[in-house]
C-alpha cells in the first residue's frame, strides 16, 4: 500500500497535500483498493463552500457507493473535471492523476489535526 | 445448465418473416397523418425483429431456463424475503370479478373489490397497530416517500416550518435517506453502537427543534432487534419529531410485536415481501402505509370506507397530500396479500414469524464458526456475516457469493449494510426446510475451506455458469444500452 510521506491523512480515507494557502484532496490508495473499480466520480462545483467531516462529494465503485468527507473546511477553486471521463484514474493514480478538489482553507489549523502518514499506515494496518 | 450462446431476438429475425395473424380490418383505414401531427409521425418503419411464433417461444424459453427464481431455487438475498408465493394466490388474482375490472367502472358494480380493499385496510391496521392505512404506493420506497410527505404536511399545518431534517441510522436501507431527499428533508445520520443498535447518546445529540423523523427498521438490517425502541421512541417524541417504521423487516416480528406498540407513527408495509406478492424481477410491488389518529387527515385519497354495508372512494379529504398513484396502487398485489393473510391467519402469521427467526438463527450458528459473525446475539429474520476471516487469504466476499452460483444458488446480499466490511447478508425466510439451510450450510462451509487451501477456484468462480465473472467496470464505465445492428 503506498502512503506517500509528504501528505496528510483524514480518518475517512481522504489524504491532503498543502499548496499556500490552499490544498489539493483526493483518497488514499488504501481507500480505493477497498472500493474496487470506481465506476463514478460525483464532486462539488467551484465556488462551493464544504465543511469538515461532511460529505462533500461521492464515489461510486462496481460495490457501492461511498460519501467523500471533506478533511478540511473551506471554499472549493479548483475540481478535477478529467474524473467525469476518467474516473478509472481512482483506481490507477489515486495521489497523482485523480486529485478531486483544491480548497481554500478557512481555518488551516484543521490541517494539522489530520494523521501523518505514519499515523494513518498504523489505522489501516488493523 | 445451458452453455450454448442465444442469440439476440434481433440476430433471429429474417426480412418477411410474421408470426401472427390479424384478423380482417372491420373498420375503415383512416391515413395516420390526418390523426396524428406531423411531427410525431416516424419516417421510417421500426425495426422490429421478424421471427415466427415457435422461433419468439424457443428463444423466451431457452431465456427463461437461465433464470433463478424461488421457484427454482433458494434464494437466500438478505433484506428482500423472498419466501415462496403460494401459487393459490395466483389462482385468486385471475379470478374474472378481479382481473378484468375496468379501475373506471362505476363504484356500485365493484362492491366485491372495494371490499376486499376494506379488509385488507382493516388487517393492515390490526397486524401493524395503526389507526388508518392508504393501498395507493406502488412500492417500500414509495411508501417512504408517501409517509414523509404526510409528516411534512403534518408539521406544516401546526405551523411547524423549521422541522427539515430526518434522521436515518448508518445502517439504514439505501432508500431511507433517497426518500427522504425526495421528500424535500436533509437527512443526519446517527451511529449504531458496538452491539449494532441505534446509539442513544448519539441520536440524544442528533434530535432537536429540526427534527421532523426518525427512520427507523425493527429488526435492523443488522436483523438485531432494536431493544431501546420505546426510549427512542421517548427522545424523538419528546423534541416533537415522528417516528417511521420501514416495515420491510416486518416478517421478524409480524403477530409478535406491533410498530404502533413500539411508538411508530407511520408504517410502511413490503406486501410484496412479508405478504408474498412475487417479486424479484417478478411483478410490481405494493406499499401500503398506516398511520396514527393524528395523521389520518393527510393520508392520499380516495380512501376505502364504507357505510350501511356500502363501500366508496372517499375523496372528501380537504388535508390529503393528494393521489400518489393513479387510480388505486397496484390492486392485483394487494388481492395476493389478502388471500395470503386469510389463508394464513392469526396463528398462521405468527407461525411464519417463528420460523422465520428459528432458520436464521439456526444458520448463523452453524456459520459462525467459519466466518465472522459482528454482533454475535440472536438475530431476527436475518444475520450479516463478515468476510474478513476470507479477505486475509486473498478472497472476497464478491467471490464467495460468485462461487455460490456453482452450486444453482442465489447469492446473499452482499456488502451490505455498509457498517459491516465485507458484508454477507442472508435471510433464509421461513419457508425453508431444515434439508435445504443445511445443504446451503454446507456449500457455505466447504468455499470458506476452499478459501483456505484452494483459493483459485473461488477467486475465479463461477465455473459452471452460461457466463463467467462479468466485466461490470466496463459495463458501469462505459455502457452499451442499445443493440446496434452490425453493419
Ligand atoms: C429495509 C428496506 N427498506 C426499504 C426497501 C425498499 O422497498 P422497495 O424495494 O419495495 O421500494 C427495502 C427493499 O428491499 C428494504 O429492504
Amino acid at each position: 500500500m503506498n502512503t506517500p510521506k509528504e501528505l496528510r491523512y483524514s480518518e475517512e480515507h481522504e489524504w491532503v497535500q498543502v499548496e499556500g494557502e490552499k490544498v489539493r484532496i483526493g483518497i488514499s490508495d488504501f481507500a480505493q483498493s477497498e472500493l474496487g473499480d470506481i465506476v463514478f466520480v460525483e464532486l462539488p462545483e467551484v465556488g462551493d463552500e464544504i465543511t469538515v467531516n461532511e460529505p462533500f462529494g461521492s464515489v461510486e465503485s462496481v460495490k457501492t457507493v461511498s460519501e467523500l468527507y471533506a478533511p478540511v473546511s473551506g471554499k472549493v477553486v479548483e475540481i478535477n473535471e478529467e474524473l467525469n471521463d476518467s474516473p478509472e484514474f481512482v483506481n490507477e493514480s489515486p495521489y497523482e492523476k485523480a486529485w478531486m478538489v483544491v480548497v481554500e482553507l478557512s481555518d488551516s489549523s484543521e490541517v494539522d489535526k489530520l494523521m501523518t502518514a505514519e499515523q494513518y499506515e498504523e489505522m489501516i494496518k488493523e | 445448465m445451458h452453455k450454448e450462446d442465444q442469440p439476440l431476438i434481433f440476430e433471429l429475425s429474417t426480412p418477411g418473416r410474421v408470426g401472427y395473424s390479424l384478423p380482417e380490418m372491420d373498420v375503415s383505414e383512416t391515413d395516420l397523418s390526418e390523426l396524428l401531427p406531423e411531427g410525431f409521425l416516424r419516417e421510417e418503419e421500426p425495426e422490429l425483429p421478424e421471427a415466427s411464433e415457435l422461433d419468439i417461444m424457443r428463444h423466451y424459453t431457452a431465456l427463461s431456463k437461465r433464470n433463478h427464481g424461488v421457484d427454482s431455487g433458494f434464494y437466500p438475498l438478505g433484506s428482500c424475503t423472498m419466501k415462496y408465493n403460494p401459487k393459490m394466490n395466483e389462482n385468486v388474482a385471475r379470478f374474472n370479478g378481479f382481473a378484468h375490472l375496468h379501475p373506471l367502472q362505476d363504484e356500485s358494480s365493484v362492491q366485491g373489490a372495494l371490499e376486499l380493499m376494506y379488509d385488507l385496510q382493516e388487517h393492515l391496521i390490526e397486524i401493524t397497530g395503526m389507526d388508518e392505512v392508504t393501498l395507493q404506493p406502488a412500492a417500500g420506497a414509495h411508501g417512504e416517500w408517501t409517509g414523509l410527505m404526510m409528516i411534512r404536511a403534518f408539521h406544516e399545518a401546526n405551523g411547524d416550518h423549521n422541522r427539515t431534517k430526518v434522521i436515518v441510522p448508518d445502517s439504514a436501507h439505501g432508500t431511507n435517506p433517497a426518500s427522504a431527499t425526495v421528500a424535500g428533508f436533509e437527512t443526519i445520520t446517527v451511529k449504531s453502537d458496538e452491539n449494532g443498535l441505534v446509539d442513544l447518546k448519539d441520536l440524544k445529540k442528533v434530535v432537536g427543534e429540526d427534527t421532523a423523523a426518525l427512520m427507523l427498521t425493527n429488526p435492523n438490517t443488522l436483523g438485531l432487534f432494536e431493544e431501546n425502541i420505546l426510549e427512542m421512541a421517548e427522545i424523538v417524541h419528546g423534541a416533537g419529531g415522528k417516528l417511521y417504521y420501514d416495515g420491510a423487516n416486518l416478517n421478524a416480528v409480524m403477530s409478535k410485536a406491533r410498530p404502533g406498540d413500539m411508538g411508530f407513527d407511520v408504517v410502511h408495509l413490503n406486501l410484496h415481501k412479508t405478504f408474498t406478492g412475487p417479486h424479484g424481477g417478478g411483478g410490481p410491488g405494493s406499499g401500503p402505509v398506516g398511520v396514527k389518529a393524528d395523521l389520518i387527515p393527510f393520508l392520499p385519497k380516495p380512501i376505502v370506507t364504507k357505510q350501511d354495508g356500502v363501500y366508496k372512494f372517499d375523496y372528501d379529504r380537504p388535508q390529503s397530500i393528494g393521489r400518489v398513484k393513479p387510480f388505486y396502487g397496484n390492486f392485483g398485489i394487494n388481492v395476493r396479500a389478502y388471500t395470503y393473510i386469510r389463508t394464513m391467519g392469526p396463528d398462521g402469521l405468527k407461525a411464519v414469524t417463528e420460523y422465520a427467526v428459528l432458520n436464521a438463527n439456526y444458520m448463523m450458528r452453524r456459520l459462525a464458526e467459519y466466518y465472522d459473525l459482528p454482533f454475535n446475539r440472536h438475530c431476527k429474520h436475518e444475520f450479516v456475516l463478515s468476510g474478513k476471516r476470507q479477505k486475509k487469504l486473498g478472497v472476497r466476499t464478491l467471490d464467495i457469493a460468485k462461487r455460490l452460483l456453482d452450486f444453482g444458488y442465489h447469492p446473499p446480499t452482499i456488502y451490505f449494510p455498509l457498517n459491516v466490511e465485507e458484508a454477507i447478508m442472508i435471510e433464509p425466510t421461513e419457508t425453508e426446510s431444515k434439508e435445504t439451510l443445511d445443504a446451503f450450510i454446507d456449500v457455505m462451509i466447504q468455499i470458506a475451506k476452499e478459501a483456505e487451501e484452494n483459493p483459485e477456484v473461488v477467486q475465479e468462480a463461477p465455473h459452471s455458469t452460461v457466463v463467467g465473472r462479468l466485466d461490470e467496470t466496463t459495463a458501469a464505465r462505459k455502457p452499451i444500452l442499445r443493440y446496434q445492428k452490425a453493419e
